[in-house]
């Protein structure tokens, strides 16, 4: 969804990082040099405080018929299915859904997040969360509430707390800590990124981690580092909210995970090709 | 979930009705459109008082694009009003419509604010089934227009051209007249393009830089590390270079008097005549670049009022601004009027003829503007040079708080600068209010020494809200704002051709009212277009008080584009002196247009007692917060 630079930008983002450090170190240094020389120069004029002409204040206005002129408090609702694709094996292929469905303003909105994934016709991986969500600064969101684990294993359910925006260089990034009933805790962080090669073939890694204190076998769950799904996706916006792709995935096990899922006879991690739709309303 | 839409011209859209629209659309009785008479543009051969105008839905296709559109006597445009200064006219709006409000507001025109037209401040609209009557009296004259001021009935046709007699012979007799109203049609309604914009600032630009564009960038800038550097300035900022109008061609025909460009609107002259062009930028999201290859156009007034000539080859035509040309057609062939978007993703056009039916050459589209640093309120940095002193919204404290002083202390400014050492920055040296004539890159040059004009000296009282802060509604700080008066605007510049700017409008005489302003209005705008926010001081409209003016007062608004977009501010009821260096030859303008990164002043007389709209007239900007109550008490 975001715009892009080419891949070998990010080769630079190393080099770039100090130049930022840089940056900032010289601005303080203008900050002093305009204080001290002004300072040096004249004593500042005094000065009343910063006052907006348009400052809120408590007395209503009297809007004939109690008509505001313009609706800027508007709500909306929109979905998104990022992935909704089929992982192509020749033992059985993998069917995987990732979306989002949000309703509300500009800052207080109400967040559905679902995914899952149905192999050999068992569903597992089944994630699905409702949260507050509440603007806090121009590109980051704090969100709230709660976390089901519904799937063909056993249900588990959490508390979430966590962040999601756009990070710098455009990154789209969700990091979300977790807290069960049985006082257990764990992670999720996801990223992607859109890399245009042209208006409407967009390159897209993606990637999402799930740390756990404590080991699930029931549900493959390991600790620490558990699980990992990723995938580069090439899709075509025929239209912004229609854009098929063919993108290669990977889902995975990873650590006492790893050794779980063995000891099971599962399969510990498949690199796949993948086919599918990202869609949107 | 979703239906994958129609092509069309290489472009694909979502095919959408709104639930009012598919109603209406099914009751209508399917008719041959007809939008566009053969008058369209012509004036009525005499000024009239008295009118009687029906708001009413119809069903209407250009371009292929059919729209139940609310219109005045089913026509998009509605019709020409002509009055005479002088006059009181009256005019009887019925409201045909099923189940909407409406109401008219008289763009530009001084009057009575209960007869502005604006529900919720002049009046409560006007309910279906009702008639209002506007009466009022006409103290002006020139070329204006008027608009729906009712939900988004503006952007889907409910508008209309005003041309007023003066009470004196015009100085500038014409042969022939006519007016030249541009707008945009469309068949995705605006709440929907709103509602993708919030999910997706970029939904309707596909002119992005991408891998593609590359080559074709490292060349322009000159090594492909130099654009690599460029994009990645851009890119942390996580804003686009390429951000130029919200809403694009993609899914808009313009319109040049209801008509698409290959309908070719026509008007004749003959060879040698004067004929006067009342253009009329009537479009809600986009600003139009006019001209008419191989003529001249001599500017003679601007928003109305009456300017000293100024030749020009082209000029930039702000949402809701008006300008009146005369061109000499000597030749017995065809001229194009071409007004390409600022964008350029499509353009209007019509065409001068001494015979009906005629054509000339339509010209290619000019490259497309890309914004800078000076856009970004970075003063006139390189772009090679913009990391360092580029604010980091959110990721640089020590920037936030070195931010603005520059710009904020309006007495002050002269002495500020003096002891600064800011090479590396390159800033523009802010200057007092009314010294707008030069050029950016002329500051460069000279030192930066300017002693408060006796205007600053009577200021007695300043609201200057201070930097604005980056918050949800906000996501930059225009540090270095510049005077970008004597700039014809991103796109324009060094293009070969005499493009008017702000500097050169001259009103013909004298302003009415001499006194200095006592009091001074700093207002920032400002939006965060990730979330498609848009306001003034990091605020929203519901976030925010109403600006009071004192009867008469007389009062100095400096506008602080910390956004990197133009903005078309428009105050409702009084005038906008614009402060261009002209001294007491100010222009007067309702309408103004700030361009990104700029600051620049105008002054007002609160002579117009009520309550007023002041606001940005990018509809979906006012929508979204671009707008404040002025109440004048």
């Amino acid at each position: 969804m975001r715009r892009a630079l080419p891949a070998a930008a990010l080769l630079l983002l190393a080099t770039a990082l100090p130049a930022q450090a840089q940056s900032q170190a010289h601005s303080q240094a203008i900050t002093t040099a305009r204080k001290t020389t002004t300072a040096t120069l004249r004593k500042p004029p005094p000065r009343a405080a910063y006052h907006a002409a348009d400052a809120p204040t408590n007395a209503p206005v009297a809007y004939v018929g109690g008509m505001k002129p313009v609706m800027d408090q508007g709500r909306y609702l929109h979905g998104i299915l990022d992935e909704l694709e089929g992982r192509y094996a020749p033992g059985g292929t993998d069917f995987r859904w990732d979306g989002e469905a949000w309703y509300g303003g500009d800052y207080n909105r109400l967040w559905l997040k679902s995914e899952g994934t149905l192999e050999h016709g068992r569903l597992h991986d089944g994630d699905h969360e409702l949260l507050y969500s509440r603007a806090v600064s121009p590109y980051w969101n704090v969100q709230a509430g709660v976390r089901a684990d519904i799937d063909d294993g056993p249900t588990r359910t959490w508390g979430a707390l966590g962040v999601q925006g756009l990070a710098l260089y455009q990154f789209e990034f969700q990091a979300t800590a977790y807290v069960s009933d049985r006082g257990r805790f764990a992670s999720r962080i996801e990223g992607s990124y859109d890399f245009l090669l042209t208006n409407r073939l967009i390159l897209q890694p993606q990637a999402e981690f799930n740390l756990y204190t404590k080991s699930d076998p029931a549900r493959q769950v390991g600790a620490g580092l558990s699980d990992v799904d990723a995938g580069l996706r090439l899709r075509y916006e025929i239209w912004r909210k229609f854009a098929p792709y063919v993108a290669v995935s990977y889902a995975g096990y990873l650590t006492q995970a790893r050794r779980i899922v063995h000891d099971q006879q599962g399969e510990s991690g498949a690199l796949r090709l993948t086919f599918g739709v990202r869609s949107w309303f | 979930m979703l239906i994958p839409s129609r092509n069309r011209g290489g472009l694909s859209r979502r095919r959408f009705v709104t639930g009012l629209g598919a109603g209406a659309v099914m009751a209508a009785l399917p008719r041959p459109l007809q939008a566009h008479t053969p008058t369209a543009g012509q004036i009525p051969p005499m000024a009239r008082a008295r009118w009687n105008l029906r708001v009413g839905r119809s069903r209407i296709e250009i371009d292929h694009k059919m729209l139940h559109a609310p219109c005045i006597g089913g026509d998009v445009p509605g019709p020409i009003l002509r009055w005479r200064q002088g006059d009181t006219v009256s005019i009887n709006v019925t409201n045909t419509l099923a189940d909407e409000d409406t109401s008219i507001h008289w763009h530009g025109l001084r009057l009575p604010a209960s007869m502005d037209g604006v529900p919720g401040l002049s009046f409560a609209g006007i309910a279906p089934g009702q008639t209002f009557t506007y009466r009022f009296p006409i103290t002006q004259s020139g070329t204006y227009w008027y608009h729906s001021h009712s939900g988004m009935q503006e952007a889907q046709g409910l508008y209309g051209a005003i041309v007023i007699d003066p009470p004196v012979p015009d100085p500038q007799p014409c042969a022939r007249d006519y007016v030249i109203l541009l707008s945009e049609w469309s068949d995705v309604s605006p709440m929907d393009m709103l509602s993708n914009l919030k999910m997706q600032d970029d939904y309707y630009v596909f002119r992005q830089r991408t891998l593609a564009s590359f080559p074709r960038e490292a060349r322009a800038a000159g090594s492909p590390l130099a654009a690599l550097k460029d994009r990645l300035a851009w890119s942390r900022m996580r804003m686009a270079a390429t951000d130029i109008a919200d809403v694009t061609g993609v899914i808009y025909t313009y319109l040049l008097n209801g008509h698409a460009p290959d309908m070719n609107w026509n008007a004749l002259f003959t060879p040698g005549e004067r004929v006067r062009l009342r253009f009329i930028n009537g479009a809600s999201m986009t600003f139009f670049d006019i001209r008419i290859p191989g003529l001249e156009m001599l500017v003679v007034a601007a928003d109305g009022n009456a300017v000293e000539p100024v030749p020009v080859d082209e000029f930039r035509i702000g949402v809701a601004e008006t300008y009146d040309v005369i061109v000499q057609p000597r030749e017995a062939r065809a001229y194009t009027l071409f007004a390409q978007s600022e964008d350029r993703t499509g353009y209007a056009r019509g065409t001068l003829a001494p015979q009906p039916g005629m054509s000339g050459p339509i010209p290619p589209m000019d490259p497309r503007p890309v914004r800078s640093m000076v856009d970004m309120g970075m003063g006139d940095m390189k772009p090679g040079s913009s990391m360092k002193g580029m604010a980091m919204p959110d990721h640089a404290p020590g920037m936030q708080a070195s931010h603005g002083h520059s710009h904020l202390m309006p007495h002050h400014e002269g002495r500020m600068m003096e002891g600064m050492d800011m090479t590396d920055m390159q800033p523009s040296p802010p200057e007092p209010s009314g010294h707008g004539m030069s050029m950016p890159e002329h500051h460069m040059d000279k030192p930066t020494h300017h002693k408060p004009t006796t205007d600053t000296a009577s200021i007695i009282e300043v609201d200057d809200p201070g930097p604005p802060p980056l918050n949800v509604e906000n996501q930059n700080i225009a540090r270095m704002p510049t005077d970008r008066l004597g700039s014809p605007g991103d796109g324009l510049e060094h293009n070969g051709r005499r493009v008017l700017n702000y500097s050169q409008l001259r009103a013909t005489r004298p302003g009415s009212d001499p006194r200095p302003p006592t009091r001074e209005i700093i207002m920032h705008l400002t939006g965060n277009m990730e979330r498609y926010i848009w306001g003034f001081n990091g605020r929203k409209f519901s976030e925010s008080g109403p600006i009071r003016l004192r009867r008469n007062e007389r009062v100095r608004f400096t506008l602080i584009n910390d956004t990197m977009m133009e903005h078309p501010i428009h105050l409702h009821g009084m005038w906008s002196e614009l402060e261009n260096g002209q001294g007491a030859y100010r222009p007067y303008k309702h309408t103004l247009i700030s361009q990104p990164g700029s600051k620049l002043s105008y002054l007002v007389t609160a002579d117009a007692p009520g309550m007023w709209a002041y606001h940005c007239h990018l509809m979906l900007h006012m929508e979204t917060g671009m707008f404040r109550t002025v109440i004048v008490e």
